[in-house]
């Protein structure tokens, strides 16, 4: 019965890729939205369609296809390391790597300057003001999302953050750069309308819906057997939470941390808009900083394809690849040895 | 903890203790509340922010006026072209995959690789996925600054959010369902054709509309590959650039010419991706309790 209604499947895709090809005069476009196109064929028309075609050769043919796109993943996570190696690696071909070290990023000056400390200090101060802000805010609320709220608290608070979760940064950027960049000055009186901690309070806003929910998480592969026990030796709610659950999470905890920090470092359109985007080398959260990730969107846009400014953006790429992955990376390890301990 | 000397210090002891459970539990709740009450905040202020410009023909008119009257009915209409062609590659794609790790292989090497693959893939920052997209889509494959350059480097951007969503409705289709077609004699790729992706699909359609939800705001992938900061025509083919909402608010927010026009009109295109954004999700989120209110199993 299901077979004879999807029938129609088999016919209309690849006229809808026939028709979509039209469109892409490119012969390597043409072979990618085809080949893509054809895998879905292949897959929802099946066994219908190959009915004459002999078993064994169809399931074959079906595991291929099938371990192929299981494969892409990885195959993209190794194309992009190829590529961003690649037009990245050729800036330290160039240019000598104690350039890269100094403080005076200036890619117009004459001799360009490519000292990347001021980027690497924006973007610590960005995130570590970022963190201050929504580890206490992020872990809190999901502490009370699964200690203390009632069943209908939860129904109001958690459908809330997670459309804060959904809220794209540009957004956030566009609300920090008008709200916060009138509130932060008339408060301290710094003369920098954006500013790090500008962009610091932006992030934090966006990274606490992803604490709350990845802490929650954590809270919630905790036995109850931990919690009962607890309150059997005669803890009140508060000392179970201190004392108890948030040990036995600190782990999950932590890891949700780290990807909240591999998320910031890599955050690009909020802090873009928020913090000022001057290459300041500070530690002063007042002052108006930019990031790595800023200095990419900035700069790209203004290079010529191939230029010795194109590869040395590239090579923050590398750098921010590379932070990044070493934090997924500790952040699954950590996860992964947390989920073992709590596994029933 | 102490030691009790009599009973009225232990009561006292006690009342702290719960005192400060109580405390808490207060500040706690104040946390939470205040987090819903950012949200309500920001929410109703780009509303507010917005009113001057909100009006039907702000969605159906083109930028006009040196972008700074007139409406973003191009950007949508961008938006929406991005969304469909990213779907269209990243969907069959990421199925395929999550088939491949939930149905093919167990917990075996192959299993492990590819899932650290899209355990990483899903931790690239969206500049780099921006920069990779400029590298190869843009220039190796000549792809140029298009809408399809941009919409393959967001689909490969959404990929493992695509593939984790399948797989959670894939491991929702009981193991029963399996043995039973394989005692029927069906073959691996029958039971999973006609009865493993069958039950699966409403799970998957829930899965795809939120994991697109999450990319319908990223401007960084798009800012080399694609997005065009004025075009007065609609893109015709795939291989054109396009206008695109999150590009457009970054746009009228920094570049624009005048600053007091160009806000209101940016905080208008904001309150037209947060109504796409929600959309997204809350078709996403009731689809899915429906779903959860009348399993069959």
């Amino acid at each position: 019965m299901r077979t004879r209604s999807r029938s129609w499947v088999k016919y209309a895709l690849p006229l809808a890729a026939a028709a979509l090809s039209f469109a892409v005069p490119g012969v390597i476009g043409w072979l990618l939205l085809w080949g893509g196109l054809a895998a879905f064929a292949a897959l929802v028309s099946g066994a219908a369609a190959a009915r004459f075609i002999p078993r064994r050769v169809r399931e074959g043919v079906v595991n291929a296809a099938v371990t192929a796109a299981g494969y892409a993943a990885v195959v993209f996570i190794a194309l992009i390391f190829i590529f961003i190696f690649k037009e990245g690696g050729a800036a330290f071909v160039h240019i000598p790597p104690r350039e890269f070290l100094r403080t005076l990023w200036q890619p117009a000056l004459e001799p360009p300057r490519y000292g990347v400390l001021p980027l690497v200090t924006g973007s610590v101060l960005v995130t570590v003001l970022s963190l201050l802000v929504a580890v206490p805010v992020g872990v809190g609320t999901s502490v009370y999302l699964a200690e203390i709220a009632g069943a209908r608290e939860r129904e109001v608070i958690k459908p809330v953050v997670e459309l804060l979760a959904a809220v794209p940064s540009v957004v956030y950027g566009l609300l920090g750069m008008v709200i916060l960049g009138d509130v932060i000055p008339r408060l301290t009186g710094t003369p920098f309308r954006l500013n790090a901690l500008n962009g610091g309070l932006v992030l934090a806003v966006m990274l606490t819906p992803m604490l709350a929910s990845l802490a929650e998480d954590a809270l919630f592969s905790v036995p109850h057997a931990y919690r009962t026990a607890s309150y059997a030796l005669g803890a009140t709610k508060g000392e179970t939470i201190r004392r108890v659950l948030l040990p036995a999470a600190s782990s999950g905890v932590a890891a949700a941390v780290l990807l909240a920090l591999a998320r910031t470092v890599g955050e690009t359109m909020a802090v873009l808009l928020a913090t000022g985007n001057a290459t300041i080398l500070t530690l002063n959260p007042l002052s108006s900083v930019r990031t790595l990730t800023a200095t990419i969107a900035i700069e790209m846009g203004e290079t010529a394809f191939g230029s010795e400014h194109y590869h040395v953006l590239f090579a923050l790429g590398i750098m921010l690849f590379a932070v990044t992955f070493a934090v997924n990376l500790a952040a699954e390890v950590i996860m992964g040895r947390f989920a073992r301990r709590y596994r029933r | 903890m102490g030691r009790y000397i009599n009973e009225a210090r232990a009561a006292a002891l006690t009342a702290r203790r719960r005192c400060a459970s109580a405390a808490l539990a207060h500040l706690l709740r104040l946390v939470a509340y205040g987090v819903v009450a950012v949200f309500v905040g920001l929410a109703a202020y780009v509303a507010y922010r917005a009113a001057p410009v909100l009006r039907p023909s702000f969605f159906l008119q083109a930028p006009r006026g040196g972008m700074l009257e007139g409406g973003v009915a191009t950007c949508i209409y961008g938006t929406a072209a991005l969304l469909l062609l990213t779907a269209a590659c990243a969907v069959p794609l990421g199925v395929l995959a999550a088939v491949y790790l939930n149905e093919f292989v167990g917990g075996g090497r192959g299993a492990r690789v590819v899932r650290a693959g899209v355990n990483n893939l899903a931790g690239v920052p969206s500049i780099v996925f921006g920069l990779f997209g400029l590298g190869f889509f843009v220039k190796f494959l000549h792809l140029d600054v298009s809408l399809l350059a941009a919409s393959f480097t967001l689909a490969v951007m959404v990929l493992p959010i695509i593939i984790v969503a399948t797989e959670e409705a894939l491991r929702a289709v009981p193991t029963d369902l399996r043995l039973g077609s394989a005692a029927l004699g069906a073959t691996r790729w029958q039971t999973i054709s006609r009865v493993v992706l069958p039950n699966a699909v409403p799970g998957i359609i829930t899965g795809t509309v939120l994991s697109i939800g999450r990319v319908a705001g990223e401007t960084a992938p798009i800012l080399f590959t694609g997005a065009a900061f004025y075009l007065p025509y609609l893109p015709a083919t795939p291989r054109e650039q396009f206008m695109e909402l999150s590009y457009h608010i970054f746009a009228m927010a920094t570049q624009a010419s005048d600053i007091t026009k160009s806000l209101p009109i940016a905080f208008g295109a904001t309150c037209a991706l947060l109504l796409l954004v929600f959309a997204f999700n809350l078709t996403g989120v009731l689809y899915r309790a429906r779903l959860r209110s009348r399993k069959r199993w």
